[in-house]
């Protein structure tokens, strides 16, 4: 890549032009724009509309006409659920065109896993039998999210040993809601760190290594404009970068309200509350209420500008019942 | 609907329950605060790190042990408290090594446990441990009785029923049958060691690797003494789940996801003969006015004409018919929640303008909360 040793200062009118030792060329260089990587994780707290970005960004994607899987990582199924699709379950089926979905089932990648490292049936079958390997599958803490991670970076391949595993541009993953920040992303590094030496060690360091790649995987968070959102998703940025070292390349601010009155507009509309009755008393006091929220949510938006590193993209709030793909669609042409 | 203060009469633990994102936390914390204020000493059990909650209830942080919430800051917000709120923040990992250490037969067994290179990775991250750990406070706290109330925010779940299984998932790799193949002489163990000569097990350790068997037989191994003092004290905590003083409340958000996933929380209570207590939904568009007898009135008209201005008039008229649209299939999954239900004990909080975080908003939200059916009529009417 034609990232030079010279790198423009920021904030130099002249063009000044600087030498930066070598971990600074690191961070100055500009790592391929999200939608180019191979792994987009979309993480963030329950509620928070994730599934929905993970769509909008995988139809985004397609749109682009990027080969796109989004992929499920519980048994919810609310990716096809925006496609008034049935549930999917385990196969990579098309929602629309370029663009998948899978859900991904940590007993069947498991399966997958062992078929792939066992070629001799009779091995496969004898193991799948046996007391010792459906207890160690079982009760093994952590490892139903490791061969979770394992099936995604499986996706992720461009020569997959799956059978009639097709290629993809992109992945991306409706992570699971981060009750305690990262738990799930750490499980590689994690298992490497549990098995010293041996096949699962390197299994483990390979999809870290896969994971903390920031030319290739990146991450979005998905907050909210209040309070509790902004303080977890700024906790959440830091434990990201620092303790998994993934690259945090965008935070979604998800259900924006829009500015539809000024001050002094709310001012009449609060007045003509007081004055009047039905509807037209209602339909001000319902205006004076959305200036409101509306101006604490773009409180919170300068809050989280002030606490995180990452750019922040806004997406509007939708004012509809349920949301279809048309939805999503829109959704999706607001990205940036 | 019998008000809240009813449901929770003679009860000694309350457990609210949900999916993420619906305000479990405002909830809990604002029904402990309720409950303190009749007169009751009430502790309140997050896992949430919600640190301005924590500020507003004038504790700099909340740990593992209960601290007592200052009643001079309720007074301010005009709240008498007669009665003593309490609250804490769970440690899993904290709670865990303190079971162990109860569990353990000696300090040996408890000590090889806790500097298990394993058990040192996984106590923290476990799957199923916040749950599990959660419970087992409010058990502990229970046994000490030093509360008359006990409110647990339980922990975000994706899937509501990960949370009523986590005792028996946590304790299923710890217990009973297939634990003791690990344990007896002739155990996993041993045959890791290299003595068995199975060909499962020769495949196993082909695709999993010699060393981390070994490890992991060492650490199923180091909680062998304590198996029947966690298998008994689960099956105490699962009766005392069970038991008429403890009242689960289901707590969601009035959108379509939600509300389905509280329809399916309340099954599996039911299916486990859990004590089902009420339903809270959160942050509900109130319908502003009945709008259907005054149909005739053209509202853009009717608000140019008062406010001169038809540029704003449309969009005041705009606005109103998107909040509208909101209220409608908020009152329509509600109405789905409640025949589901089979009850209409479905309490509503509104959406108030402004998110809640501080003592002030806990006061108001506890007005809906513990408000009669006749008043929280009168206060919907009232609002918006």
């Amino acid at each position: 890549m034609a990232c030079g040793l010279e790198i423009p200062l920021r904030g130099y009118s002249d063009g000044g032009r600087v030498f930066l030792p070598a971990c600074e060329i690191a961070r100055n260089c500009p790592i391929p724009e999200l939608l180019d990587k191979r792994l987009v994780i979309v993480t963030g707290k329950g509620g928070v509309g994730k599934t929905t970005v993970a769509v909008a960004l995988g139809l985004r994607a397609a749109a682009e006409g990027k080969r796109t899987i989004v992929c499920e990582v519980s048994s919810q199924e609310n990716a096809s659920r925006i496609f008034d699709h049935t549930a999917v379950g385990f196969h990579e089926v098309e929602m629309e065109e370029n663009l998948w979905s899978i859900s991904i089932d940590p007993d069947e990648s498991m399966r997958e896993y062992v078929l792939l490292q066992l070629k001799v049936r009779a091995m496969r079958d004898l193991l799948f039998r046996s007391r010792i390997f459906n207890y160690l599958a079982a009760a093994t803490p952590g490892l139903k999210e490791l061969v979770t991670i394992g099936k995604i970076w499986e996706l992720a391949q461009l020569d997959r040993k799956v059978k009639q595993g097709r290629k993809y541009d992109l992945v991306i993953v409706d992570a699971p809601a981060t009750g305690h920040g990262v738990g799930f992303l750490e499980t590689p590094r994690t298992f490497a760190a549990i098995a010293r030496v041996g096949p699962i060690h390197s299994q483990a360091q390979r999809l870290d290594a896969f994971i903390t790649d920031q030319e290739q995987t990146g991450t979005a968070i998905v907050a909210l404009p209040e309070e509790m959102p902004v303080n977890e998703t700024a906790a959440l940025e830091k434990d990201l970068r620092d303790e998994v070292g993934v690259a945090v390349d965008r935070i979604y601010l998800n259900g924006l309200y829009p500015e539809r009155f000024s001050k002094p507009e709310c001012e009449r509309l609060t007045q003509l509350a007081e004055t009047e009755q039905g509807s037209v008393r209602a339909a001000a006091r319902a205006a004076v209420s959305e200036h409101e929220r509306a101006r604490s949510q773009r409180a919170q938006l300068a809050r989280l500008r002030r606490r995180v590193e990452t750019p922040v993209k806004t997406l509007p709030f939708l004012f509809e019942p349920e949301l279809g793909p048309e939805a999503a669609r829109r959704l999706s042409r607001r990205l940036s | 609907m019998p008000e809240l203060g009813e449901v929770l009469e003679g009860k000694e633990i309350c457990i609210c329950a949900g999916s993420g994102g619906v305000g479990k936390t405002t909830t809990s914390a604002a029904i402990a605060t309720g409950m303190a204020a009749s007169g009751l000493k009430v502790c309140v059990l997050t896992i949430d790190p919600a640190k301005r909650l924590a500020d507003s209830l004038g504790l700099e942080e909340l740990g593992n042990e209960a601290r007592r919430v200052d009643p001079a800051l309720f007074e301010r917000q005009g709240v008498e408290m007669e009665g003593e709120l309490w609250a804490m923040m769970l440690d899993p990992k904290a709670t865990f090594d303190e079971l162990v250490a109860r569990q353990a037969p000696d300090e040996e067994s408890r000590d090889r446990v806790l500097e298990n290179r394993i058990y040192q990775q996984i106590s923290n991250a476990l799957a199923g441990s916040q749950e599990y750990m959660a419970m087992e406070k409010l058990f502990e706290l229970h046994t000490e009785g030093d509360y008359d109330l006990l409110v647990l925010d339980t922990p975000p779940t994706r899937n509501a029923l990960d949370f009523l299984d986590a005792p028996k998932r946590l304790t299923q790799f710890i217990e009973g049958r297939s634990l003791r193949v690990f344990m007896k002489p002739t155990g996993l163990a041993a045959k890791v060691a290299g003595r068995g000569t199975s060909v499962a097990l020769g495949v196993l350790k082909r695709i999993v690797g010699f060393d981390l068997l070994a490890d992991l037989a060492e650490f199923f191994n180091a909680f062998s003494g304590m198996v029947d003092g966690f298998q008994a004290r689960a099956k105490r905590v699962n009766k005392l789940l069970a038991d008429p003083s403890t009242c689960f409340l289901v707590v969601c958000g009035p959108q379509g996801e939600p509300v389905e996933e509280a329809v399916y929380f309340h099954r599996k209570l039911v299916e486990a003969k859990l004590p089902f207590g009420g339903v809270i939904v959160n942050k509900v568009h109130y319908p502003a006015e009945k709008l259907r007898g005054d149909g005739a009135v053209d509202l853009p008209e009717a608000l140019a004409e008062k406010l001169e201005d038809a540029d704003l008039a449309q969009r005041v008229a705009a606005n109103f018919s998107d909040y509208q649209a909101l209220a409608e299939r908020d009152a329509r999954n509600i109405d789905h929640l409640a025949s589901e239900l089979r009850t209409k004990g479905v309490i509503r909080v509104p959406y108030l303008d402004e998110d809640v975080h501080d003592l002030a908003g806990l006061a108001e939200i506890n007005r809906y909360l513990f408000a009669t059916g006749e008043e929280r009529v009168a206060m919907a009417a009232g609002r918006a």
